[in-house]
């Protein structure tokens, strides 16, 4: 039987004594779709994979996968997923090989078919040469590429990913990135967790964003990224009275000032709107030193819909600046 | 079924053998694992073997022309002694690998794959018994080498094997609840030095008759020492006596409680 939605979250909560760490998550990924669930540290994205994939229980909730309840057909759920955890689930002191044969066979395949088999994946993920040395030589993207090999031996309907690019350097990313899309492209429905709006951009046709246990905003990465702005620009002026002025003179949606730096920076729908900027500043007599275009980051998008939910933090402790990292402190 | 999805690569065998069947392929599979990493990091081993070996060599030459045993050489009374420690470091040893293997997530993909939890836990069991018969071979050994000479007949050997590595075995679940009990690889030496020292104060090194009363009846009739004497008595071709029979009903009893606890451990701890 096929289900129109690999994964169904239902009314999740889970508490870990006094802690809540999930208040009521509902979730829904489509077959052979790519939901980014984004969220900061401590907003529950783990707790969600654990729950999906029977390493924790849910506390209240129905969790569905692949048509199997996660507390009552645990087997089921099992054979139905891969997964790759924060942690490189791997043992160190044997190789590559050595590791996805094993899983094979406890996998149920047989010993000639997970060989097989792991030569496969590692040819594919780019390991044969290492193949047979020990996972404690292999490089941080090296064992993320095994470790998402792993998952992979028994080709799961269900593929969950925790933060899987986490601390890689920008080219293993890219690489992860690109057998991503290999897989969701073969069909495999995939649910990953990210601290960054970009990967989500990338890969997702859904993004949920998750912050302190609760789904606050759901939809796509333009959706979410309404509101703030398609991109930014930041200037630097030269003095701290053409800084003043500029102030005075420029508003808009998400503008911020920095006195420290003497940056302005402000959204803006594209490229061609840098133009009016500079013709605005030329026109008033104000000199800058640098300009820049950025994308919206992670903080701008939760800072936009935290400013928007129904209950907002205390206005006293919002931060008049927005340094990303104080906003984010702030938020939680 | 849509459990296993078939695409040609990654084809699981049908689904037709028993349930038995799996479970003991997956048991085999993880024991073949750590049996592995006895040549992959043999200072794993070396270590479990460091500290009965010094201690052998130490109190046989050092300490061993200050104590007196009665009937037989100091080396013959230690040795059964020695072989006992090794098997409790083996044990810690053990308790540090399955916490290791907790604390790594290397559980957490056995747990999201569809396979016997069992395994988990025996594998690590039953590859600390074959440790610790590596371990009393050795020791056997390196006794005979520095002037053990052991009395028993063929049937004393196999009885001394068996009530030995009953020990291990039961030693290994207490291990293995230790294991899981610790939080931290800290927290693992920390318990392990239970085990450590659990030999100390038994008879591996004296006889209890010398000690203050109320160290030696704790001495006396604690289970570690009952294992010693029995060893000591078969190897040495003297009457064993009911402490055989006391020795072995208290490692089954110690094991009727290790060996579930630590399962229910297991399965508690990602409740």
């Amino acid at each position: 039987m096929e289900h129109e939605y690999a994964i169904q979250v239902r009314g999740l909560r889970k508490d870990y004594g006094r802690v809540e760490a999930l208040r009521g998550v509902d979730l829904d990924v489509r077959r052979g779709t790519l939901l980014a669930l984004l969220g900061p540290n401590g907003s529950g994205k783990t707790t969600v994979v654990k729950t999906l994939s029977t390493l924790t229980r849910p506390s209240r909730g129905s969790v569905v996968v692949n048509g199997y309840d996660v507390t009552r057909r645990r087997n089921g759920v099992r054979s139905s997923i891969g997964m790759v955890s924060q942690f490189v689930a791997l043992d160190w002191l044997h190789s590559g090989r050595e590791n996805l044969v094993l899983l094979g066979r406890l996998q149920k395949l047989s010993k000639t078919n997970a060989t097989r088999r792991a030569a496969q994946l590692l040819e594919r993920f780019e390991l044969t040469e290492a193949a047979d040395r020990p996972v404690k030589t292999y490089s941080g993207g090296m064992k993320r590429r095994l470790d998402l090999a792993a998952s992979l031996i028994v080709t799961p309907p269900v593929l969950l990913l925790d933060e899987p690019t986490t601390g890689l350097d920008p080219r293993s990313r890219a690489v992860l990135w690109e057998v991503i899309r290999q897989l969701l492209g073969e069909g495999i429905t995939i649910l990953l967790t990210t601290q960054y709006l970009e990967e989500a951009d990338r890969l997702a046709d859904q993004i949920a964003v998750l912050n302190d246990g609760r789904i606050i905003a759901r939809g796509t990465a333009d959706q979410l990224k309404q509101g703030v702005g398609r991109e930014r620009v930041a200037v630097v002026l030269r003095g701290p009275e053409d800084f003043r002025r500029a102030g005075d003179l420029l508003v808009g949606p998400g503008l911020t000032r920095d006195p420290e730096t003497r940056t302005i920076s402000l959204a803006i729908d594209g490229p061609s709107r840098v133009k009016h900027l500079l013709d605005l500043l030329a026109e008033h007599g104000l000199a800058i030193d640098s300009l820049s275009l950025t994308k919206p980051t992670l903080d701008d998008v939760f800072f936009a819909l935290t400013q928007r939910a129904s209950d907002p933090p205390d206005a006293d402790s919002m931060p008049a600046r927005r340094e990303p990292n104080d906003e984010l402190g702030a938020l939680r | 079924m849509t459990s296993q999805t078939q695409t040609g690569e990654g084809v699981a065998l049908p689904d037709t053998r028993t349930k038995l069947y799996w479970a003991i392929n997956d048991n085999l599979v993880l024991i073949g694992r750590h049996l592995g990493h006895l040549t992959r990091s043999p200072d794993q081993l070396f270590t479990a073997l460091m500290l009965p070996a010094t201690l052998l060599l130490l109190f046989r030459f050092m300490f061993g022309g200050a104590i007196d045993v009665g009937n037989t050489t100091y080396v013959n009374y230690l040795v059964p002694g020695i072989l006992v420690i090794g098997v409790t470091m083996v044990a810690v040893s053990t308790s540090a690998a399955v916490q290791s293997d907790m604390q790594e997530g290397v559980v957490d993909r056995y747990r999201t794959i569809a396979m016997a939890d069992s395994a988990v836990i025996i594998g690590h069991v039953v590859a600390a018994v074959v440790r610790a018969a590596i371990s009393l071979v050795a020791m056997v050994g390196l006794g005979i080498a520095v002037g053990f000479r052991p009395a028993g007949s063929a049937l004393d050997w196999v009885l001394t094997a068996g009530t030995l590595l009953l020990f291990a075995f039961s030693l290994a679940w207490v291990a293995a609840v230790l294991g899981l009990v610790a939080r931290s690889a800290d927290g693992a030496s920390g318990l392990g030095l239970i085990l450590m020292f659990s030999p100390y104060a038994s008879s591996a090194f004296v006889q209890p008759e010398t000690l203050p009363d109320g160290l030696r009846g704790f001495v006396e009739h604690q289970p570690v020492t009952l294992v010693v004497d029995t060893v000591r008595a078969l190897l040495l071709g003297l009457p064993v006596g009911n402490t055989g029979w006391y020795a072995v009903l208290w490692w089954v009893a110690i094991l009727g409680v290790a060996a579930p606890v630590a399962t229910r451990l297991y399965h508690r701890r990602y409740a």
